[in-house]
Parts: structure tokens; C-alpha cells; sequence
């Protein structure tokens, strides 16, 4: 029954705002925002809590009606259609699950509104019911079953309708560590075999990270950066992308001259060679992951010197914290046998890729 | 693949709308008519040609009262709008013109012409004289002002507002319109009348004189002599506040914080003012303290002081105000006390307090703005009883009864009814103001959703004992009551002779059987019936009007809503009496003129108890997660549907309570009822007021006691009917990370 879903639309904002309150004195809860999420992907919008996410998505729902610009789902312009009029459905962070309707009731609950005969709403309800494995859970109560349960349920619930768009509100925040990995990947198997367009609002940047084919991040109302995950995590575009996905260690550098693209890029005394990406000469900022950081002798040529101010041994590797001039760089090592202690004269270099230049 | 049919260019509901203002304007009697429309005699006098009974159309065909043509009309444009999609801002620019113009049209013609030509000198003035006339608007004209009315809605809610939702838009312009209609208007009307002379002219050295009578402001008790209906009301009502506040904290202590056993009897008593007709411990105490009553018969036995009418007046009215409001304190205070959070007591005892200094210093404190708000129930249950002080009252003028008998008396002036009125108002508005926007800010015991797993401590023994005595005082005095008012109605003519008998059961109940079916000969059966048809028409309407106003205040934002909300509640302020005055003012002329039928009767039951249920629908919808609405509508649900299929089934609860509190309040309700009762519909109270005007106690005693049982029956059955929804043992789940 659920083979491929032809439906699947795309979904684009054009700039979109919404002001909570009064046009003048109200809180700009997302500012100006254009995004294009393709038909059959799955986009994850992350940000911090209050960064817009959840709004974005509730204007996708028509749960919200933006304050300026255009929502298009497919090629209609929904911006003023309500929610009930959508062909989209959520899956929301409560699960919301109907606390006086059995399991099957609330699987069909929806197609009830969708005009289908009662023999295929409830044929396809136990169809979709299936699809999240629990298809012998009909006739129990919500308030029967576990929590990775109710929440299948409320996935369930939402694909049985085959919507133009599915959308998850935080989807796996009230389950434990272990449940999330396992349902995170459901869903994403789920969405990939029917071909679903989903939008996903997360805070967790490992959860992004897993299932995305693409992430939106978000920064106080405005979109941060909006790339693949392994762009965000290997080419953050500014200081908040690079701190927010993953740790990174930010300096303060100089582009001492560009020449076919590289930059050459001085951070206390240390040059090398970087893409230059947008930057022009003059002050920049310099993205580190710890384990781009390579700790040699100290002594050596072309190098930070630095101290060892810290080391910790966590199991499968070793972490370091290091004063240098630039301030306190945090690195990784896989190298466990290293014999560094505290108080150690090295010498610091960046690994060839990896390091990259940020805007502000 | 999805058969999903609605689309943007289907409007069900805006078809629905025209059909109804199409069905009001072509077919249904345009004016009231006589008998009421659910009685067919109307098809049978003319109809649709004569003029008391026939449609717009047909009054517009013959050539007459052309001024509802253009209502026509209007209901045309919305039918150029079916073909365009919602989206389109024609469409929405076409029910707004015709919705805001028709409705517009349709209120103004109402007030503008009435029974005598044009209802304003300036009118006539302007266009000459009309030498026409109408009466009250009937059927048709309400079906096509509720169909203009929600095209309006439709409108509005098309261009995006609420969300662009159909139903909450047109829930909202429902509730503001019959608010406006019901609630302001008869104020605002009343309060124009109060600047009337006898003449029929304005005048505002007529208010002002009417304002200061001394009747309402004079001193002379301070001087041996009688003192105004405004200050006894005030110091009554000042009185009552504060008695039924400590009354009502001594019950809660007692109740939350004591090892008394029997907490679920106390429980019991908060539920007999709920039931029982206001005047009903009036009576009891004359029974009991009146001329002939057996403890001043005792008294005058055992001690030889003369019997005397001491308890006529102010005494008698606060002892009977007071056992009659104490349970509503006391349902206040409950919460108040269980609300102070544990862990507060038990920091102060760690902090080396003892029991009596932890109560002193922490508990009382924090209660204060509960006590205060408790209070001014009291203030306002007292200023808007009305029952008490007609039976009780003796030579003695208070407010309520006052307008009373400046509309009934011999006096009849209707101007003094409205300056008393405002008056008594002003006093209740102003409690009503303090409740809201004073104590509002300051309430410590907000419930903040954490497990506080703290015990309240036990009250210390110095204080134990004085509230167990005062507690017990009160319960026994309030069982003597009650034991007295079931006595008292089997007893032949108390104090005089002292038979027990059947007899008043009988005059009022008898039922005879005869071939042709039953024979109600008793006397009260007639008000009776009717009482129960009133009181059963008003509840269901009542517990809807509340929970839909409860649901656009807890689901919904939009504009206005805190003006919304007052006004919405505003009614809860206005005592029984005013809303009578008013109602007799504003619709015995047209446009709307129901005064002496049963709808009334309905409508003032409606919007008197309308408050609490908002209050009880405020309090159980705020319990539901608001992702449960909000997921219903993502998965295709209107608001309509969600409303009903989920919202609904998960607040049975609060709509039994609904159902039952306005079925008794109904049944039991006196002031506002008799200014509107009628020869065809008498209600029971007002029937019993007027036996007890006769010195007629028995029956009217007999008549109570049955009206209490038949409402315990009510209350029982109405729990069986609702029935309790199945939602499995563990509703939190669903509802964590609100």
C-alpha cells in the first residue's frame, strides 16, 4: 500500500516573517527567511531553543500565518490557506495522541476528514499501523503503551494520509538515548522507501547530522547556513555554524594575501595555505575541529608554541586543552599513548584540511 | 489517490449561511409571532400574505414596509462570491461588505422603526413621518441576522484573521454579538433610563436628584432614626464578607489540615447552597427565631422575655446570608489552602518555627490574596441576594429589594429602578474590579506543575480546638436548619398549631387519575413544569455558550481578547435584580421584544450563569495540551471537528458541571426571574415568594423541599447521563513537555 508517495511536494519560503505582538514593538520570532526544501527530502531545521525552528515549522503547518512574505507548498501559494486545509501533517513533540481514542482510531483519524470509504480508512490505518510495527496494537489506548510505542503511533498516524509534506516537532525528545538512535533511523528508512518530503526540527546538531539530506541552521530568526551535513560540519560558514555543529576552536588570523583561490593565513606567527572561500585580506576568523589540531616537539618551525594545561584520558582518545598566545585550544588525540602531561613545552600545527576561514 | 474533495472554491459553510438567510427572508414570519413559532397556528392566520406572519419577501411584495428590501439585496452579493476561491481577496471583500452591511442595515431599521413610526424625533424630523410601524423581530429576522452575521465571520476569517478559521471567527462574532445584545445593551439602556423623567424627556437633574434621595444615602440611624438602602446593603455586605471568609478559612483548615474524620460530610455541605432556592434559610429562620418561632417561644417560656421581631431586619438577613454564602467560601478557600506550597511550611519549620509561628509567618501570608478574594464573593453574593432580604428584610431597605418595589410598588417609577440599579451596580462592579485587576496580580499560589511532594503540617492544637468549635457550631446550626425547613413542611401552621400533616404536600402536588390520563390539580404543578421546561431548555444552552466562550479564551489569540474576556465575565458582577430591571427595560419594545414569554426567562438564565461555565471550562481545557487541537488540525480536522471529536469528549467533566450548575441555579434563581416571570410562565421560586407574601409558609416550605430533592434527582441522573470518558490510566503520558 505504501510503495512511493507521488504527492511529495516541495516546500519554499519567500521572505517569510512573523512578528509575534504588534508590527513595531512585537518580537521578531523568524526574520526575512527564504529556504527551498526539494520534494523527497528530508531537511532538518536546528538551531537553539527561541532561534525560529519551531515557528518555521508551524508556518509550514499553517499552525502560524507569517506576518510578510509567501509560503509555497508544490506550486500553490499557501501563505493564508489554515492548517486543516493543508495536505500536510505533523508528528509533534508530545506525540499528541488522542487520549480517549484507541490506537486504530487515532491511525485513522485523519483519513476520517479525507473523504475515504470506512472499510479502506480503517484498511489503511491497520496499514500503516504495520508499517511502524505495531499493527496487533489496535484496540489499546494510548495511555497502554510504552513511549517509543505512542510515538510510532503518531508517525503512523501522520503517513497514513500520504501528505504533501510530513513534519516532526522534536520528534524523539522524550525518548532515552538508545530508543532515539534506533527510531531516528526508522524514520528515516521510512522516509526514504515512500519518498517523503519531511521537514524536522531538532536542537540536537548529532541527530541533524544522522538523518538529514540537508540541514537548515538557524541563529536568532534568521537562517545561519543551509547545506549538506558534511558541509556544515567541514565548511561552517560563520562563528555560530562552527561552534553550534560539533566543537570547534575559533581564532582570530590575518589573510595575508589570496593567489588562485588560497589564502595565506597567518595566526601567531604559524602561515599556511587555506581556500579563501569569500575572504579578502585583513582580519578573519580561523575554524579548528580538535582533532585537526597536530601536537609535535616543541621548537619546531612554522608553528604555535604552546603549553599543556590540561590532559584527559576519556578511552578512545585523548583530549588536551593548550595555552598558546592566540588563547586556549581544545585538541583531540587518537594517538592514547602519547606520554604528554601538564605543564609540557609543544609545538601546534593544523592538519592540511579542515581548518577553514569564518565569517563573523 | 487521495479523494480528498475540499478544496478552496467549495464553501459548505458559506452555503450553508445562505440558505438559512434565505430560508429567514422567504419563508419564516418576519415579526414575532403571538403563540411563538413552534406552534403551528401561525400558517394558519394569512400566512404569507398577512402582514403579522409573513415573510420579508411577501411584506416587500405587497408594497409595505420597504425598508427590508435592501436585506435582500445584500443577500444576493454573497452569491457572486461561491464561484471564487477563498484565497481570492474579492471573494473575502464580498461577504464582508454584505455581511457588515446587512447586519448593519437589519439593527438599524430595528431601533430606528418601532411600534409607534420612527423611534427618534430627529429621525422623523429628517425624512417626515413614516406612517408605518413593526413590531419585534421574529424567526425570520433572527435567521437572517445570524446568516448575515456569519457571512461577516466568513469574511473576516478569509482575509486571514485567527488563522483564516471559519469556525473560530464566526464562534467569536457569535459570542461578542449575543454578549453585546444580552449583557451591555440592557445596561447601557437601563442606565439612558435613568436620566428619563415622567415626561419622557432626558434629564440629569432628575437622575441627580434620584441619585442623592436619602432614601438610598441618609444617615438617620446614627441618630436613632432609619439609615439608606446603600449603606445598610454596604454594611451588610461588608459583614457577610468577612464572616463567611473565616468561616469559610475554618472549614479549609479543618478540611486539609486536621486528622477530622468525617472531611467528606463537610465536602457534602459545600453542595447544599448549590441546591437550595436563596430564600429558603430565610424561612428556616423565621421558623426558628420569628414571632411564633420555637427558639423564641422557648425563650419567652423558660426566661419570660415578650417575643419580639428582632430578627427582622439586618440581624435576620446576615444569619441567613451567612449560612447561605459559607460554603462558597469555603469551596474559595479550599483551593487557597491546599494551593500554599508544602515545602514553604516545612522550610519555615526547619528554620526552627514552631506549628502556631509557621501558620502566623508563612501559611496566612501567602493565603491573603485568597482570603481577600473569598471575601469579595461574599461582598458580591450579599449585594446581589435578593431571596433573604424580601423575606427577611422587615422595615429595613436594601438595595435589592428597593429597585423591587420601585418597579412593582405602587410607586412605579421606572427611573429610580435604573438610579438604584446603577447604584447596587456600581458597588458589585467595583468588588468585581478589585477581584480581577487588584488580587489578580497577586496570587502566591500558582500551581507550577512540579511534583512538590511536601505534606501541609497539621494544625497546631491552640488553634485546632477554636476552629473545630466554631466549625461544629456551624454544621449543627446549619443540620437544624435543614431539619426544620423538611419538618417545617409537614407541619399543620407552625407555632400555632403544630399537627404534622400532608396537607401542604397535597394543595400543591395532588394528581388525579381520571379516564382521560392524569389530572395535575395541585397548585404548584404548573410553575413547576415550567420551571423544570425553562430550566431544562437553559442548561444545555448555558454549558455551550460557556465552554465555546472557555475555549476561544484558552485555544485562541486574537484582538480584543482581554475586552473579550471581560465581558464575558462582567455578567457574574451584575446582580440578579439589575439584569431583571434591564431586561424588562430594554426588550418589552422591538426591535427585540420577548418580555412575558419563556425565552426570557432562557435568555437571562443563560447569560447570569454563563461565568461559571467559562470558569469550569477555563479551568479543565487549560489541562489539555494544546498539541492535541493543533494535531488534530494538521491531520485534516477543522476547528469545528476538533471541537467536537476532541475537545469535547475530554472535557465531560466540566461540561457536567456546566449542565448541572446552570439546571439548579436556573431552578433556584429568584431575583432576575421575578421581574420576568409571567401569567403563562411562572417559575417555581417566584411562586413561593408569592405564598410567603401570604403568610402561607407551609406550602411555601413544602414547595422548597420538594424543589431540593428534585434537585438532588437532577443532579444524580445528569452524572449518570454524561458518564466519564475513557481515557486509560495514564492521560499524563500524552500530555508531558507542554
Amino acid at each position: 500500500m505504501f510503495e512511493s508517495n507521488g504527492k511529495a511536494a516541495s516546500v519554499s519560503f519567500e521572505n517569510v516573517t512573523k512578528i509575534y505582538g504588534t508590527r513595531s514593538e512585537g518580537v521578531r520570532a523568524v526574520d526575512n527567511v527564504s529556504l527551498n526544501i526539494e520534494a523527497g527530502s528530508l531537511v532538518t531545521l536546528l538551531g537553539p531553543s527561541g532561534c525560529g525552528k519551531t515557528t518555521t515549522l508551524r508556518m509550514i503547518a499553517g499552525l502560524e500565518m507569517p506576518t510578510d512574505g509567501i509560503v509555497r507548498i508544490g506550486d500553490a501559494d499557501v501563505t493564508k490557506l489554515p492548517a486543516t486545509d493543508r495536505d500536510v501533517s505533523m508528528v509533534f513533540q508530545s506525540y499528541a495522541l488522542f487520549p480517549h481514542m484507541s490506537v486504530l482510531e487515532n491511525a485513522s483519524y485523519g483519513l476520517k476528514f479525507s473523504g475515504f470509504e470506512k472499510s479502506e480508512m480503517k484498511e489503511r490505518a491497520q496499514a500503516g499501523l504495520n508499517l511502524v510495527g505495531l499493527g496487533d496494537y489496535g484496540d489499546r489506548l494510548p495511555s497502554e503503551l510504552s513511549g517509543g510505542q505512542q510515538q510510532r503511533v503518531a508517525v503512523a498516524r501522520a503517513i497514513v494520509l500520504e501528505p504533501q509534506v510530513l513534519l516532526f516537532d522534536e520528534p524523539l525528545s522524550n525518548l532515552d538515548a538508545k530508543l532515539r538512535r534506533q527510531v531516528r533511523e526508522e524514520i528515516r528508512e521510512i522516509q526514504q522507501s515512500l519518498g517523503l518530503t519531511v521537514v524536522y526540527v531538532t536542537h540536537d546538531q548529532e541527530e541533524a547530522l544522522a538523518v538529514s539530506d540537508r540541514i537548515i541552521v538557524m541563529n536568532e530568526a534568521v537562517v545561519a547556513q543551509d547545506g549538506t551535513p558534511r558541509d556544515l560540519y567541514e565548511e561552517p560558514a560563520n562563528r555560530f555554524v562552527a561552534d553550534f555543529i560539533g566543537e570547534a576552536n575559533i581564532l582570530d588570523c590575518s589573510v595575508m594575501g589570496i593567489a588562485k583561490g588560497m589564502a595565506d593565513v597567518e595566526v601567531c606567527g604559524h602561515r599556511f595555505k587555506l581556500p579563501a572561500r569569500e575572504h579578502k585580506e585583513g582580519k578573519a576568523l580561523l575554524g579548528v575541529r580538535p582533532n585537526r589540531v597536530v601536537i609535535g616537539p616543541a621548537g619546531s618551525q612554522n608553528t604555535i608554541s604552546g603549553e599543556i594545561r590540561r590532559v584527559t584520558y576519556v578511552g578512545k582518545h585523548l583530549e588536551f586543552t593548550i595555552g598558546t598566545a592566540a588563547g586556549d585550544i581544545f585538541a583531540t588525540s587518537d594517538d592514547v599513548d602519547a606520554k604528554y602531561v601538564a605543564g609540557d613545552e609543544i609545538s601546534m600545527t593544523f592538519a592540511k584540511s579542515g581548518p577553514v576561514l569564518l565569517a563573523e | 489517490m487521495n479523494p480528498k474533495t475540499r478544496s478552496a472554491t467549495t464553501h459548505p459553510t458559506l452555503i450553508l449561511w445562505l440558505i438559512v438567510g434565505w430560508a429567514g427572508f422567504l419563508l419564516l414570519p418576519w415579526y414575532g409571532v403571538e403563540d411563538g413559532i413552534l406552534r403551528p397556528g401561525w400558517l394558519h392566520s394569512g400566512y404569507p400574505f398577512d402582514d403579522d406572519v409573513a415573510p420579508a419577501l411577501f411584506i416587500g411584495l405587497t408594497g409595505k414596509k420597504l425598508w427590508l428590501m435592501p436585506l435582500g439585496l445584500l443577500l444576493l452579493v454573497p452569491l457572486f462570491a461561491l464561484n471564487r476561491s477563498r484565497l481570492d481577496p474579492i471573494y473575502a471583500r464580498l461577504l464582508i461588505i454584505s455581511g457588515a452591511l446587512g447586519f448593519g442595515w437589519l439593527i438599524a431599521q430595528g431601533f430606528a422603526i418601532g411600534i409607534r413610526g420612527w423611534s427618534f424625533a430627529w429621525v422623523e424630523s429628517l425624512f417626515g413621518p413614516l406612517g408605518d410601524r413593526q413590531f419585534g423581530m421574529g424567526a425570520g429576522a433572527m435567521l437572517v441576522a445570524s446568516a448575515f452575521l456569519f457571512i461577516l465571520t466568513q469574511g473576516i476569517a478569509a482575509r486571514g484573521a485567527v488563522k483564516g478559521d471559519i469556525f473560530v471567527v464566526g464562534a467569536i462574532g457569535f459570542v461578542v454579538t449575543i454578549v453585546t445584545a444580552f449583557v451591555f445593551y440592557p445596561i447601557l439602556n437601563m442606565l439612558a433610563s435613568a436620566f428619563v423623567t415622567q415626561e419622557n424627556t432626558y434629564s440629569a437633574s432628575v437622575f441627580f436628584e434620584k441619585f442623592t434621595d436619602r432614601r438610598l444615602w441618609g444617615l438617620g440611624c446614627l441618630s436613632g432614626g432609619r439609615c439608606g438602602a446603600a449603606w445598610n446593603s454596604l454594611v451588610l455586605a461588608i459583614l457577610v464578607g468577612l464572616i463567611t471568609t473565616v468561616l469559610g478559612l475554618a472549614f479549609a483548615l479543618v478540611a486539609t489540615r486536621t486528622r477530622f474524620r468525617f472531611k467528606r460530610v463537610l465536602r457534602a455541605l459545600t453542595v447544599l447552597p448549590i441546591i437550595t432556592p436563596p430564600f429558603v434559610i430565610g424561612l428556616a429562620i423565621i421558623l426558628l427565631f420569628g414571632l411564633s418561632g420555637n427558639i423564641t417561644q422557648f425563650v419567652a417560656d423558660a426566661l419570660g422575655i415578650p417575643p419580639t421581631r428582632w430578627v427582622y431586619g439586618l440581624p435576620g438577613v446576615l444569619i441567613a446570608q451567612v449560612l447561605a454564602f459559607t460554603p462558597i467560601a469555603f469551596l474559595v478557600l479550599i483551593g487557597v489552602v491546599e494551593g500554599v506550597s508544602p515545602s514553604m511550611e516545612e522550610a519555615a519549620q526547619t528554620l526552627r518555627a514552631d506549628g502556631w509561628q509557621t501558620f502566623k509567618t508563612v501559611s496566612l501570608p501567602l493565603m491573603r490574596p485568597g482570603l481577600a478574594n473569598a471575601f469579595l464573593l461574599g461582598f458580591i453574593e450579599s449585594m446581589a441576594d435578593f431571596g433573604n432580604p424580601l423575606v427577611l428584610g422587615g422595615n429595613f431597605d436594601f438595595l435589592s429589594t428597593e429597585i423591587f418595589f420601585a418597579i412593582v410598588g405602587a410607586q412605579y417609577d421606572q427611573a429610580r429602578a435604573a438610579v438604584v440599579a446603577l447604584v447596587l451596580l456600581s458597588f458589585t462592579l467595583a468588588a468585581f474590579w478589585a477581584q480581577r485587576f487588584w488580587l489578580g496580580k497577586k496570587s502566591y499560589t500558582t500551581l507550577t506543575g512540579k511534583g512538590d511532594s511536601g505534606v501541609h503540617p497539621q494544625l497546631p492544637n491552640v488553634f485546632a480546638y477554636p476552629v473545630y468549635f466554631v466549625v461544629g457550631l456551624w454544621t449543627l446550626f446549619t443540620l437544624t436548619i435543614y431539619t426544620m425547613i423538611i419538618y417545617g413542611s409537614f407541619v399543620e401552621l407552625w407555632g400555632v398549631r403544630n399537627e404534622l400533616t400532608f396537607k401542604h404536600y397535597v394543595t400543591a402536588f395532588s394528581v388525579r387519575l381520571t379516564e382521560n390520563g392524569v389530572h395535575w390539580t395541585g397548585s404548584a404543578w404548573d410553575s413547576f413544569w415550567t420551571t423544570l421546561k425553562i430550566a431544562a431548555a437553559a442548561a444545555p444552552l448555558t454549558a455551550a455558550v460557556g465552554l465555546i466562550t472557555a475555549y476561544l479564551l484558552t485555544r485562541q489569540n486574537f484582538s480584543g481578547k482581554n475586552t473579550f474576556e471581560f465581558g464575558t465575565m462582567l455578567s457574574f458582577a451584575i446582580p440578579g435584580t439589575v439584569i431583571g430591571v434591564s431586561y424588562i427595560l430594554a426588550f418589552n419594545v422591538p426591535p427585540i421584544e420577548i418580555t412575558g414569554t419563556g425565552i426570557i426567562l432562557i435568555v437571562s438564565f443563560i447569560f447570569r450563569n454563563m461565568p461559571v461555565g467559562v470558569r469550569a471550562g477555563i479551568a479543565s481545557m487549560s489541562q489539555l495540551d494544546k498539541s492535541l487541537d493543533e494535531s488534530s488540525l494538521t491531520l485534516g480536522a477543522n476547528s469545528w471537528q476538533t471541537f467536537l471529536k476532541i475537545i469535547l469528549p475530554l472535557l465531560k467533566p466540566a461540561i457536567l458541571a456546566a449542565l448541572v450548575y446552570s439546571f439548579v441555579r436556573a431552578m433556584t434563581a429568584i431575583s432576575a426571574v421575578i421581574f420576568l416571570v409571567s401569567a403563562e410562565y411562572n417559575m417555581a421560586t417566584s411562586y413561593i415568594i408569592g405564598r410567603v407574601e401570604n403568610n402561607d409558609y407551609g406550602l411555601a416550605i413544602a414547595y422548597s423541599t420538594t424543589l431540593i430533592f428534585v434537585m438532588l434527582l437532577a443532579v444524580g441522573l445528569l452524572q449518570l447521563l454524561v458518564g466519564r470518558t475513557k481515557i486509560g490510566r495514564r492521560l499524563g503520558q500524552s500530555r508531558t513537555n507542554v
